[in-house]
């Protein structure tokens, strides 16, 4: 068992968790994730580890309550226990000095580039992050991007904070009016797809952090497969990163959909599996 | 008992074990096969001629003492051949299950010559759940020597070699990725094969022995081998199996509806995806076509499993003929007995569908060619055979390749260029100072006794090293 030390919302349906996960907070690089299972009955999901801490042996994560797994999550308190944490999995972000890397997060995704914005900065780059969300009251992260030395600009839908519009716009303008050596995008598909097609043209390196559907996290049962390049990887063992010019995102958003209506299903029913 | 002469015992007919009937058990995951009744157990056991020299043990990858242990069961003595069964496997319960008997022991029976060979893993399994329902057999660890080693995967190699290692009165720690011991016997056969009840019965034995069992621990990721050398541990036995699931590399793979056999069996068995109430899915077969490649105990395992879900027709698709499938012929026949369809020389050229869902395949004849490496005759397609299969479910079973975490994570630890870790057959001794290895990670792909075996030999070699370091340091 696995103790939760801290549970707090962050944004509407985002929580963040610190649990005491020594092995993992020991081990755990920039671009790792954990699975975590949240009871003995629990489905394995996947969650990137946003900070990590090896003296306390502790980890943050932090969740958007998507679905039924997702949602247990978030309602488990202060003081209370998750059944499985492992990992750290996947490969670590590739950290190098590139020069200016321009780091785009689109809802909790910013969650998932955070802490490789904030190593990159940690080496000598000049780090622009791009925050995408909904409204001013789904931005997170902020605080610790500013503390972190990155720049930040802020991207909202509805124009409550920031720049009205998608993450794109301002990724664009920094491309027009900077040298952007690298670009890393972690969100939802189309946002991830978008900022693709924005730096092919110019060849910019981008690197997306893929989320397909995981079951075990440590290339055994195949289902994270997703084309890159035209080759199978597994995003597990293989990833989370890859060539955002080279990845199939048609690909991997059919396959996330794969148990959409069970996923419903399951959602309404406050029941993972409502009856079979 | 009244002593029988070896005519007496050559005429006893070969007793079959109870099977439960094929029309109600596809419809739950119960077990299959029942067991032996007490009755059938002595008078199978009495079919034994007591050979001056053995050849079944030879047979047996870990060295049962078969020819002992059964004449024990024709007297009676359960709790005499429960003792000696549980020194010479660690895992028995699950052996009389599992273990391709016709192949090994029961190969080499004398009896086997001329009739039926006597049916040793039947005994074997009835010994070992007689032991279980009578806690009996128990192992108690000899003085503690001091030594501490640590065991990666929790499966039959690392479960074998922690079992014999702390019965010397080692320390032993097992750190496991999933978040349950058992490896292929928790995520991989399903448990109407092997119930989970008794591969957790086996586990308890072994922590009861006092091994300590960490899981959500991936080695690699986590804690390096060189971490685990460093902190404490004076050997590392790694024993992960062979994890990676193959494709077919055909176009459509990536449809929805077509699994690895490792994905599709590990929702059902470890994440219980039957079971009304269980949070990971499978899609849903109630109705559907299913087509499994291969012709392995995972094919079977996967097309069984997919009978079970309420798949209207299943079908295992085989490159070459059922007398080359390397599954076990028990569970063949169980299979084909459950209306598994079985088509024969066939091979997969493109899955199809619409939307990214599966809604056929397209495959090719095969007929047998020239013999290829392994004595078997390599499939040759059939030009311009192709035909269309309408199905809603494919599972791929075509087999493992080591997994990669340890080779990319443990520069000197050599592997070979397919992957498998390099280690001395005879002693599991790795090419890295205090590194052992066995199981599939070395063999590739191959069997729960063979694995064993591995993990035995593996525990033998670990001591001695262990030892003649003692004397060294004590001369
Ligand atoms: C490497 C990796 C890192 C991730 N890091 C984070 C993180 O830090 N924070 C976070 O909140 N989420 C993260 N995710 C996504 C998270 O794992 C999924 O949201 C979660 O598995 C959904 O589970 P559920 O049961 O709550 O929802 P489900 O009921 O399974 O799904 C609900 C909805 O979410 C969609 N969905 C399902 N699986 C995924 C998925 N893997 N990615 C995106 N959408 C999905 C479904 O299509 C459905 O519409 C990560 C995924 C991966 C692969
Ligand atoms: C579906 C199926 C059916 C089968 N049926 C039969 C049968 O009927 N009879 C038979 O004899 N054989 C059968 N086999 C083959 C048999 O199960 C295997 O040969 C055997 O399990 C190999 O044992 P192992 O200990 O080497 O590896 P595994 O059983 O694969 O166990 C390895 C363990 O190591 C863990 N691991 C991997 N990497 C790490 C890491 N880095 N850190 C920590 N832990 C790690 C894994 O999670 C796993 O638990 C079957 C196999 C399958 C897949
Ligand atoms: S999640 Fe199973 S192989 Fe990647």
């Amino acid at each position: 068992m696995f103790s939760v030390l801290d549970t707090r919302p962050v944004a509407p349906g985002v929580t963040r968790l610190e649990i005491a996960a020594p092995r993992v907070a020991r081990f755990w690089k920039p671009g790792q994730f954990v699975i975590v299972r949240v009871d003995g009955e629990g489905e394995r999901i996947p969650l990137t580890v946003v900070d990590a801490d090896p003296a306390a042996g502790h980890i943050t994560l932090i969740v958007q309550a998507v679905g039924y797994t997702t949602r247990r999550l978030s309602q488990v308190p202060t003081g209370g226990e998750i059944a499985d944490v492992v990992g750290p999995l996947g490969r670590p972000s590739e950290i190098e000095a590139f020069g200016h890397v321009a780091v785009v997060g689109g809802g909790v995704g910013t969650a998932v580039a955070f802490p490789t914005a904030r190593a990159l900065q940690g080496a000598g780059n000049r780090v622009t992050v791009i925050v995408g969300a909904r409204t001013a009251a789904h931005v997170i992260l902020a605080d610790e991007i500013r503390d972190a030395g990155c720049d930040l600009i802020v991207a909202t839908e509805d124009g409550s904070a920031g720049v009205k519009g998608l993450v794109t716009g301002p990724l664009e303008e920094l491309i027009e009016a900077d040298i952007v050596d690298r670009v890393i995008a972690a969100g939802p598909i189309p946002m991830m797809r978008a900022v693709a097609e924005t730096t092919r043209s110019g060849a910019i390196p981008t690197m997306v952090s893929l989320n397909p559907i995981m079951v075990d996290g440590t290339g055994m049962c195949g289902g994270c497969r997703v084309r890159v390049g035209g080759e199978m990887k597994f995003a597990c063992v293989d990833g989370p990163d890859f060539d955002a010019h080279l990845v199939d995102f048609d690909g991997l958003a059919r396959r996330n959909r794969t148990y959409l209506e069970f996923e419903r299903a399951a959602l309404e029913a406050d029941m993972p599996m409502a009856a079979r | 008992m009244k002593e029988l002469s070896t005519r007496e015992r050559m005429q006893i007919p070969r007793q079959a074990m109870p099977v439960r009937d094929p029309a109600e058990r596809r419809r739950d995951f119960e077990e299959v096969a029942l067991g032996l009744t007490p009755e059938l157990a002595e008078r199978e056991a009495m079919r034994c001629i007591l050979c001056k020299r053995p050849p079944c043990i030879e047979g047996c990858p870990v060295r049962v003492r078969i020819d002992q242990f059964i004449p024990l069961v024709a007297s009676g003595d359960l709790a005499g051949a429960a003792r000696m069964l549980a020194e010479d496997n660690a895992l028995p319960a699950v052996c009389g299950r599992v273990c391709p008997q016709e192949t090994q022991c029961e190969e080499l029976c004398v009896l086997g010559r001329k009739g039926l060979p006597v049916a040793i893993g039947a005994l074997e399994r009835y010994v070992a759940d007689w032991a279980r329902e009578h806690g009996a057999g128990r192992q108690a660890p000899t003085a503690p020597t001091g030594h501490r080693i640590a065991v990666v995967g929790a499966g039959p190699a690392g479960l074998t070699c922690a079992s014999d290692l702390a019965r010397l009165g080692h320390e032993v720690t097992i750190f496991e990725a999933l978040h349950e011991p058992g490896g292929v016997l928790a995520y991989g056969i399903p448990r109407f094969r092997l119930p989970r009840d008794i591969v957790g019965a086996e586990i308890r034995a072994l922590t009861d022995l006092g091994v300590e069992i960490v899981t959500d621990a991936v080695i690699g990721m986590a804690e390096s081998i060189d971490d685990l050398l460093a902190g404490g541990y004076d050997a590392v036995f790694v024993g992960v199996g062979a994890g990676l699931p193959r494709f077919l590399d055909v176009p459509g793979e990536d449809l929805v509806g077509v699994y690895s056999a490792n994905e599709f069996l590990t929702r059902v068995n470890l994440m219980k995806a039957h079971q009304a109430g269980a949070a990971t899915p499978v899609i849903d077969l109630d109705g559907a076509r299913v087509a499994v490649f291969g012709g392995g105990n995972t094919a079977v395992d996967a097309a069984r499993t997919a009978v079970r879900l309420g798949a209207a027709e299943v079908a295992m698709l085989y490159r070459r003929t059922r007398a080359e499938m390397p599954a076990r012929a028990e569970e063949v026949e169980h299979a084909l007995e459950e209306g598994v369809l079985l088509t024969e020389q066939v091979a997969p050229v493109e899955l199809t569908g619409t939307d990214g869902r599966l809604e056929g395949v397209r495959l090719l004849r095969m007929e047998q060619g020239e013999p290829d490496e392994s004595g078997r005759r390599r499939p040759v397609e059939i030009p311009g055979s192709e035909f269309d299969l309408p199905i809603d479910l494919a599972v791929v079973a075509i087999g493992n390749a080591p997994n990669p975490i340890l080779r990319r994570t443990t520069a000197d630890l050599e592997h070979t260029k397919w992957g498998t870790l390099v280690a001395d057959p005879d002693t599991g001794e790795t090419r890295k100072p205090g590194v052992w290895a066995g199981g599939d990670i070395v063999t590739g792909g191959a069997t729960v006794i063979l694995a064993m075996g591995a993990g035995r030999r593996a525990a033998q070699a670990i001591h001695r090293h262990l030892t003649a370091k003692n004397d060294l340091e004590a001369g």
